[in-house]
Order: structure tokens, then sequence, then C-alpha cells
């Protein structure tokens, strides 16, 4: 073995890697149907970026009025600009009450109503009637939605006496054959290199944010999950879809909830206008994500950005008053207060359009088993791999995802992955040896990065690739700059092989760690910025200027991005599904998207 | 006479200077402590002159920048970058808080960064949780009844009876209250600390939680819960603005309620 490397070698029915809300939520099932499960995570289980989640979570439970999962159906497939698949749309709305009821049932601290119910409020493209009126269906916990669900995820972790890896680093996939059987990670407090063999591995990394300068994601959000896939030779879904939240601090990037708008509040430009009732008559500052990014980004383009270099928006909750921000936007008040200097009961945020999370992924379907394209067949499965969340594609959010709809993915396809498992997996105890050579390739990876003697170091290729991808692949895009993206992006990538990593150690080396994250992240840039670049029409959070209009007829399928050692990237596509999985409701056709 | 040797490492040596370009106008120093557990040699205070116009607001900002600028080799955890995963808790200035949301200008002087206080240190400013996170599993901080939830709708509870538990269960279980705590200090293997009393309070005044008993039992001994003294630190420490001074003392008080 090279590098003088042995492996800590364990066996398990399932091995999770990420401990966010999906992978919380699966270990959970898992542990509760008896499977043996480990749980491996780069940080402790409640440092995961689910913890920041604000707003709140989806479901038609019909607390503040009238609901149907049938609604928040359409809206969904609406929202994704029809990009998403409606059998697994379908799965998720319909199945959402339920698990948000379990939700409260673990103890996850919700606001309430006077009723004493879950209190619920409006966000984004969330209507009822089939786009008739305005729903209340995002379930909240105050503005800290996020941190009440993985905080209770975790202690029903807890209770299930699940086994955690916790901060490990997961480096790659154990392949043979085309079968996922385990996955190499590394202990980062002492150094050795941990070799899991399990039945199934579900993937739950999250998204990839970091590959942008400017994001609302943790700094750990770098998609290890999706490199290793891309690693294992295996194609991401979609992945030129990236949602930048209308309201991040301008500047500082942190994320300001949908659901302050949700609660009354609303966007101005330098003349003080409220802009968003021009492009989205009817639901205004309400409109889904991509559209009220585009607006602000037009609004700052033709001139009406507001501050010294009008170049960013305002967004206005003085009017609300103290006790309604108290009670349900306490987070925000801190945080506008910390990072803008602003007081929110008598001056507006400045806010600017931010990264905000990755609807492309691993290709899947509802249950969480990975699929890729092999020939003409689009739905091969991959034996042994599953992945579930925001790395997932699964795809419930297609071009473009609406706000509250990620912490019900992250709950739906955790759960179901782990009853997926449950039904398919038997305790038998047995496991099949592993290939003599299994891991090898990881640690030969480890090891080429731990002695990296380049001239680059890895902060400075990553800001390259940050700025790149903030510049080329931006809110509005068009051939040109996406091309120059990518040449530039592809002398960024080869300049990888130059790197430099200062600490030699093997413990906490988190230069090392930051270098196996840069990897990654170089990867996923790459098949983002190609995906775009190749899907000439606009759709949901892809804005082409040049391909002004969503062409259903050529573009109406998923993108497939393969990327090699080298950089270079593959494309192919799947069909989207636009069957639904019973009869219980009626296919949404197309038709323009009006809100 | 009897003799006293400190522990081993806990004498702090003067580490390498990294100085500031020629030029620079506004430079501050930042002396970071500094941990090699390769090494044989004792911690050392290394001090970065940073251009504080190219610097971001946070302790965290200059610590990032360090660490991409000058030494990729200096360690600590991080991630949210936002006050909400709780990472990044350190001792800043001499006081336990999130690099993240303490901003430099917040500080007089030369800003001394150390690792959380008496924990055992991993390497730089990561310390060893592993005990404070046994201590949180160790008082079940999960949702406890007897009877069923109802099949197919929410407990319900009333908007007063959430607010009790709405605070309490904010905390980001950063370990600054806990780290502060001089009680904890001496008795960290059996006094359970203000954090973990914290989570303990939250399950004792959940209307939803049928264990309040239970609970109370676990909790009245001389160590886990009455090494708490009423210092005041913890809640003088919590960057969210939480009190568990004052769970602990609503806890006491429950235990001697039930007394009558």
């Amino acid at each position: 073995m090279s590098g003088g490397y042995e492996f800590d070698d364990h066996s398990y029915d399932v091995v999770v890697v990420g401990a966010g809300g999906a992978g919380l939520r699966a270990t959970v099932g898992l542990a509760e149907s008896g499977l043996s499960t480990a749980c491996i995570t780069k940080v402790f289980p409640t440092r995961s970026h689910t913890v920041a989640a604000q707003g709140g979570i989806s479901a038609a439970l019909g607390n503040m009025g009238e609901d149907d999962w049938r609604w928040h159906m359409y809206d969904t497939v609406k929202g994704s600009d029809w990009l998403g698949d409606q059998d697994a749309i379908e799965y998720m709305c319909k199945e959402a009450a339920g698990a948000v009821i379990e939700l409260e049932h673990y103890g996850v601290p919700f606001s309430r109503t006077e009723l004493g119910t879950i209190y619920q409020r409006p966000f984004g493209g969330m209507t009822t009637h089939f786009g008739e009126g305005i729903a209340q269906r995002t379930c909240a916990a105050a503005d800290r939605t996020g941190h009440a669900m993985l905080h209770s995820l975790y202690q029903q972790s807890l209770k299930h006496e699940a086994t955690f890896f916790i901060e490990y680093f997961a480096i790659d996939l154990i392949m043979e054959d085309g079968a996922c059987r385990g996955v190499v990670a590394l202990d980062m407090a002492t150094g050795r290199v941990h070799r899991f063999r399990a039945h199934k591995v579900i993937l739950a990394t999250g998204g990839y944010g970091r590959a942008y300068f400017s994001c609302t994601s943790a700094h750990t959000c770098t998609g290890d999950g999706n490199a290793m896939v891309l690693r294992a030779g295996l194609p991401l879904q979609d992945m030129e879809f990236v949602q930048f939240h209308p309201t991040g601090i301008y500047g500082a990037g942190m994320l300001i909830t949908e659901g302050s708008r949700g609660e009354g509040g609303y966007l101005t430009n330098s003349d003080g206008e409220r802009f968003m009732e021009r492009y989205a008559p009817n639901a205004k500052d309400l409109a889904s994500r991509d559209v009220v990014s585009r607006a602000m980004t037009l609004e700052i383009r033709e001139g009406r950005g507001v501050g010294d270099n009008k170049d960013h928006i305002f967004l206005h909750l003085e009017h609300l008053g103290p006790e309604v921000i108290d009670e349900r936007l306490p987070g925000i008040a801190e945080t506008a207060r910390i990072f803008a200097g602003v007081d929110i009961t008598r001056e507006p945020i400045p806010v600017l359009p931010t990264v905000h999370y990755n609807m492309g992924g691993v290709p899947t379907n509802y249950h969480g088993d990975v699929l890729t394209r092999v020939a003409d067949d689009p739905n091969v499965m991959v034996p042994g791999l599953m992945a579930v969340g925001e790395a997932a594609c699964v795809s419930v959010h297609g071009a473009n995802r609406l706000g509250s709809n990620s912490l019900l993915d992250l709950v739906i396809f955790g759960r179901a992955a782990a009853r997926r498992c449950a039904d398919t997996i038997s305790k038998s105890g047995q496991y099949r040896p592993l290939p003599a050579d299994a891991g090898s390739e990881a640690i030969a990876r480890l090891e080429r990065l731990r002695n990296a003697n380049g001239s680059r170091p890895t902060a400075e290729i990553r800001l390259e690739m940050q700025r790149i991808m903030q510049s080329h692949a931006a809110v509005f895009r068009t051939g040109e700059t996406l091309r120059e993206g990518l040449e530039m992006l592809s002398a960024c990538f080869d300049s990888f092989s130059d790197v430099n990593v200062s600490d030699r150690s093997l413990i906490w080396n988190t230069d090392l760690i930051e270098t196996l994250e840069l990897e990654n992240l170089l990867a996923q840039a790459m098949a983002t910025i190609a995906s775009a670049l190749n899907r000439k029409e606009s759709r949901g959070a892809q804005a082409r200027e040049d391909y002004p209009e969503r062409d259903d007829v050529n573009w109406m399928k998923h993108t497939l991005a393969w990327v090699d050692s080298s950089g270079k990237v593959a494309l192919d596509y799947r069909p989207v599904h636009q069957e639904t999985l019973t009869d219980e409701v009626e296919p949404i056709p197309p038709k323009a998207r009006v809100y | 006479m009897a003799q006293f040797i400190l522990p081993p490492n806990s004498r702090v040596e003067k580490g390498k200077t990294f100085r500031a370009e020629n030029g620079t106008a506004n430079i501050r120093r930042f002396l970071v402590y500094r941990y090699d557990p390769d090494g044989d040699e004792n911690p050392r205070l290394d001090t970065y002159e940073l251009d504080m116009n190219d610097c971001g607001p946070m302790v965290l900002d200059a610590l990032i920048k360090i660490k991409n600028e000058i030494d990729p080799t200096l360690t600590f955890r991080r991630s949210c970058r936002e006050g909400i995963c709780g990472s990044c808790a350190m001792n800043i200035a001499g006081v336990n808080t999130l690099a993240c949301t303490y901003a430099n200008e917040d500080i007089k002087g030369d800003i001394k960064v150390y690792p959380l206080p008496h924990m055992p240190i991993v390497k730089d400013l990561v310390p060893d949780l592993s005990n404070f996170y046994a201590q949180y599993a160790s008082i079940k901080p999960w949702l406890q009844t007897r009877t069923p939830a109802p099949p197919d709708r929410e407990r319900l509870q009333s908007k007063a009876d959430q607010e009790k538990i709405d605070s309490p269960s904010a905390c980001i279980l950063c370990a600054c209250c806990s780290t502060s705590c001089p009680s904890y200090w001496w008795n960290s293997e059996k006094f359970l600390g203000p954090a973990v009393l914290l989570a303990a309070f939250r399950w004792l005044v959940d209307t939803r939680d049928e264990a309040t008993g239970e609970r109370l039992d676990d909790l009245e001994d001389s160590f886990k819960l009455y090494r708490c003294h009423t210092i005041m630190n913890c809640t003088n420490a919590c960057p969210k603005d939480l009190n568990p001074a004052r769970a602990i003392a609503e806890t006491k008080k429950m235990l001697i309620a039930r007394r009558h």
C-alpha cells in the first residue's frame, strides 16, 4: 500500500455520508429499521448547513387557510419551469403533511397558531387553487426552522443510538464493476484512513455553493459527494441550474429569508418604487426566486440600484413593527444588525441576488436510487449507491426550486431512502469481500495532495475559480460569457496540478481538507459552466440573453454531465418525467410561466 | 515543601512573527495560539500583522485571511460564518465567543485568539469537545412521551407554552458558556455545565414532554447540577444572548417545588 497507510476496516448494512437534514433523516430511519448503519460526517451533525435554513418547510397542512397537496404540486411544477419530474413531485407533495407531522412528533419547536397548531407563512410561488390565491403553506419555527429541524433530527439519532463517525472526511467511493461497494474516509483527528464496506452508500453531502465568490452557503458546502460521483465515472444532472436567492446581504452574502417577504417585507429601487409590481403583477415580491433575482438585476442594470454605486436593492421590513419582527424574524434582526449594521425596525436592508442552492446533482429516482444513462437507456440504476437532499437531483426542483421546498426535500427523500434500504437489504450480516485493491485510488489521491509541492496555494486557485464562476455563470448568461468562462475555468482547472499544500501533517490538516474540497469544487464548476453553455434556452434559473425563450421542443430534458480527470466534460440527456405517479392527480401540461 | 508542576503544554511560548509589508497603512496585530500535535514543542503565540484595509470585519475574516495569504497551516473550525452553526467558538480578547460574529473593531489593541479554555487541544484553535457532546447525549435530549401522538396531526401547544421553549431551544452547542464557567473548568467530568443544563431545561419546560420527573431525578445530583454557583459567566458569554444561568436557577426551583 502506498504511503505506508493501513486501512481501518468497517462493515455496515448502510453508510450515510453527510449529517445534514437529509443524511440525519435517513440515519434515523435506518436506525429505526434495525439495519446496521454508520453516518460519516466532516462536521459535527448540528454544524451541517441545514442549520442555517430559516424560513420553513412546505406542507399543505391547511392550518392557516384552505390547502391541498395538489396545489402544492402545481406550484412546484410551475416553479421548476416544467423541468421537474412530476412523479417525484407528486410523491413529495403528497407525503409532505405526514413528514412534517412526524417532525413535530420528534419534538421540533415549531411556532404555533392561536389554536396551538403549527404556524404557517406565505412563501414565494406558493398558491392556492392552481395559481389563484396566496397559500400559507410554509411551516416555521420563527426564522430558524433549519436549526430547529437539524437539532431535533440529531436528537432522534441519539435516541436511536445511531453510529456516527464525526469529523471524518469522505475521500472517494469504492466502485467494483459499476457498483458501489463502500467509501473511504479520513479521520481528521488521527489521520487514519477508514474503509467502509456497505450494501448501500447514501450520499447526503449537500450542494457546492462555494464554487462561487459570493454565496449564502457555508464554507463547508463543497459538494464532496457530487465530485465523488464524477470520479466514479458517473454523471451529474442539471448542473447549469444554480439558484440565486434574491436577498443575500449586500457584500457579506448572508441569507435574509424569503419568509421576511412572506411576512410582508418588500423590495424597492432607487426611486423608492416597489418594482416587483411591474414584473409580477399578482405575486409581486412573492414571485418565485429566479423571477425576483432577474428583476433586481435588471433594475440595477438600468441604473435604479441603491447605494453610492447604485449596485444593490433595499429590502424593507421596518413597517412590520417590532412585535412581528421579535416573534417571527428575530434571527434576521440579529443577522442584519451584525453583518449590515442595520436596525430592521428602522431602516431597509441592502440586498443582492446571491448564490444559494444547486438544483442539479446526482440523478436519482424518487426512492433515492442513483441513475445513469447507458446507451439508449436513461434509467440505469447504479447498484449500491443512493443520493438524497441537495446533493441529489430527483428532480423535484427542476430549473428553479421554490423556497421551503428544500427542507421538505430533505426529510421526504431522506426517509424514502431509509425505507428503500429497509425493503431491499436483508439483515444477514453477510458482506461480500471487497476487491484486493479497494481504496488504493483514494489513498493515492490523498497522498498526491498532502505532498503537493507546486507553486499555487489552494486559496489562490480557489479564489480564481470563484471569481470566474461569479462573473461568467451569473443570473444572466450569454454564449459569449459562458464560452469565455469555460476557457478561463479550464485553465484554472489545469493549474490545480500545480497546487501547493503547506501542511504535511496528518492530524487536523485543514490545508489538505480544503485542497481536497477545491478539487471537488473544480470538477463541479466545469460541469456547471459547460452545461450552461450547452443549453440554448432560458428556463428557470438559466437565463440566456441570446436565447431568451423557453424551448420545450428541444430542451425539455435533463442535462447529464460527465467530467473526466482532465476536466473534459461530456454531455447527454435524460427525459423529463411528465407523467404523474398515480391517478390521484392529472399531469400538469407546460404553459407560459407568469406570476 | 509541596512542589507544584504545571500540566504538560500549559506554558505558551513566544512564537513567530509575520510582519506586514513596509508601507502598509492600517495594520493590526493578531496574536494567535498555535499548537502542533506532531512535534514535542510547547504551544506558542504567533503574531500576524494584517492590512485591515483589505480584511473583512470579523475575527473569522482575519483568521481566514491569515490562512489564505500568510500561513495555510493555521487550523481552526468554521462553517456557516453567520453565527448559527457554532463551529468557530474560541477565546478572543479574553472572552469566549464566535469568531464569525465578533468584529475586529470592537477590540482595542492587539487581538489575542486562543482556543476555548480548559479543554484538551487537538491542534491550534481546535479543542476536543467529545466530553461536551457525551454530556449532551447523557441528558436524553429528545421528546419523551407516554401518551401516543395523534396519528394524523401535530400535538397541540399554545403560543404561550411554545414561548417557554423558544429561547432555550435556540442553543447552537458552541460551548462558549460551559468553557467560560470556573465550576466546569474544575469538574467537567461530573458537572454538566451550563450548555447541557440549558438543553435539559428545554425539555423540562416543553409541555409535550412527559418525562419531567425522571429528568429531574437525573439532575438532582450534587455534581451534575449543583456545582453551579451562579457565577453567571455563562450568560455573559453566550453569543446568542441566551440565559443558561436562569435556566439552571429555574431547574433548581423546580426541584425545590416538587419537595412540597
